[in-house]
């Protein structure tokens, strides 16, 4: 990836992360901890205890008016109208093509009230686009500046978060969220996460966040908690199957072929991609997204290719060991008949072919 | 930390040489910059190598880094613990850790690498 000729955005716990001794890394424009002290650590913390990941480079954008709900189902794929304040659901923002601009979650704070939480490279671009296609009485505000945000994850997250929590999180349900305390300050509680475990995602005030950081990290230690970097994220998230930006999804790849037919609601209304979808639809699709564990010695990687027979027939779009399951799992992109579980197929590993099996997905799933 | 009876390379391998034979391996540098290792691809005993060619790589959960030969000659043993154990990179880089025994064929080579001294300062500024 190109460096970009823009300094580094910073969180602001940059200096947090440093004290801590993380490796920092570029991403998505940011300057980010990719791990602290080892990855397959903090990994195992948040599948066996609870794991805190600063993520706040991740962009949030306010939509407010009598009008906000036609512009959020206007704009996004899933029904924004069967949202109840205080929930949240997955969602995709589409191209007229039917690419994806983005996948983010819509947060339904009231009526007329709108929170959308978005992808840390992307908020600039979802921003200008949601603001280019408001033809109704709605705000759209840029809000990222003004939250930091936190994800505390693993099955004891609920015990680490609820001492200082200002509401009861244990009735909280999945996928929704209250306008709390935390420690004291305001925050957003949500019931949300991109790990497979159980867990919370709060939005507080960038001034808060170092106090809130240190002060759940002293909360967790009893349950053995562990800052956790990028890299943690991306192999829990690997595990449990959840797209990646620019890698499951980005504008050339449709919500069919992802396998996320499931927030795409066709019959709510138009949306832009709407008509593009359609047709994709009837035309039908020649390339789906699935899971592969490597059975042979080797590592399928992000961009390498897959081969059927001996023929290039896909690419991996993400792919890496699973510390959790102690294999070399992947997701990639293959013609719509070898996408079901059990075909046999080839990573081309350094111009190698390494075997591989398709399997189905999510490769991980907690046990409640 | 990086021991004195080891030249090393830019590309953060280290060899020690006894007699005819160079054993080869990477640098707590590189062990600390890739993070925790999960597989180990090298050559078979046999092969030939070149000084600065690739011989294989290293992955660990996040990435994939090659592998470079800091001298020439024939593979003539790989170590038979990093495939079942590829974490004794991390754990014993200067030890248990070494990758492959080469037996050179220019055994002057390995006195034109970096001494630790120079390594040090190399990692130092990098």
């Amino acid at each position: 990836m190109a460096q970009p000729r823009e300094p580094l955005k910073t969180t602001p716990l940059n200096a947090t992360h440093r004290r801590l001794g993380a490796k920092m890394i570029a991403f998505g424009g940011w300057d980010m901890p990719v791990q602290y002290a080892s990855l397959l650590e903090e990994h195992h913390a948040v599948r066996q205890r609870v794991g805190l990941f600063d993520v706040s480079h991740m962009g949030e954008i306010e939509i407010r008016g009598p009008e906000a709900l036609d512009l959020v189902n206007y704009v996004t794929t899933n029904d924004a109208a069967k949202l109840r304040s205080g929930q949240a659901q997955y969602s995709g923002l589409l191209y007229e093509h039917g690419g994806f601009v983005d996948d983010i979650l819509v947060h339904k704070v009231a009526d007329g009230h709108y929170f959308l939480c978005v992808n840390a490279s992307n908020q600039d671009k979802d921003y200008a686009h949601i603001a280019a296609h408001n033809r109704f009485e709605a705000t759209v505000e840029n809000a990222s500046a003004r939250y930091a945000q936190l994800a505390i994850q693993g099955p004891r997250a609920l015990d680490t978060l609820q001492k200082l929590a200002g509401i009861a999180l244990a009735p909280m349900r999945y996928y929704h969220f209250a306008d709390s305390t935390v420690s004291g300050a305001q925050a957003r509680i949500a019931r949300t996460g991109y790990t497979g475990e159980d867990g919370f995602e709060i939005y507080i005030s960038p001034a808060d966040a170092v106090r809130l950081w240190d002060e759940i990290l002293a909360a967790g230690a009893e349950f053995g908690i562990k800052p956790c970097g990028l890299g943690a994220r991306n192999t829990l998230r690997l595990e449990a199957a959840m797209a990646l930006y620019d890698h499951e999804i980005h504008a050339s790849i449709t919500a069919w072929e992802a396998n996320l037919d499931w927030i795409v609601k066709m019959n709510k209304g138009n949306f832009i991609g709407r008509d593009a979808l359609d047709r994709q639809k009837q035309r039908g699709i020649t390339r789906r997204l699935v899971g592969f564990e490597m059975t042979g010695r080797g590592i399928g990687r992000d961009g390498y290719e897959v081969c059927i027979e001996g023929r290039g027939a896909g690419w991996v779009t993400s792919g890496g060991p699973s510390p959790t399951l102690s294999k070399n799992l992947g997701l990639c992109y293959l013609p719509c008949a070898d996408a079901e579980p059990g075909r046999k197929i080839q990573v081309m590993v350094r111009g190698v072919p390494v075997d591989a099996l398709t399997v189905s997905t999510p490769f991980y799933k907690r046990t409640k | 930390m990086d021991p004195d009876n080891l030249r090393y390379t830019k590309e953060h391998e280290w060899v020690r040489v006894e007699g005819d034979i160079g054993i080869i391996g990477i640098t707590f540098h590189a062990q600390k910059e890739l993070g925790d290792i999960v597989y180990v691809d090298l050559p078979k005993v046999g092969a030939s190598t070149q000084q600065g060619k690739a011989i294989g790589s290293v992955e660990s959960v996040k990435a994939v880094s090659d592998l470079y030969t800091p001298v020439s000659g024939e593979v003539v043993e790989v170590n038979p613990l990093l495939a079942e154990s590829p974490e004794i990179l991390n754990s014993d880089p200067y030890g248990s850790g070494w990758l492959v025994k080469i037996k050179l064929s220019d055994p002057g080579e390995a006195g034109k690498l970096l001494t630790a001294a120079e390594y040090q300062a190399y990692t130092g500024t990098e």
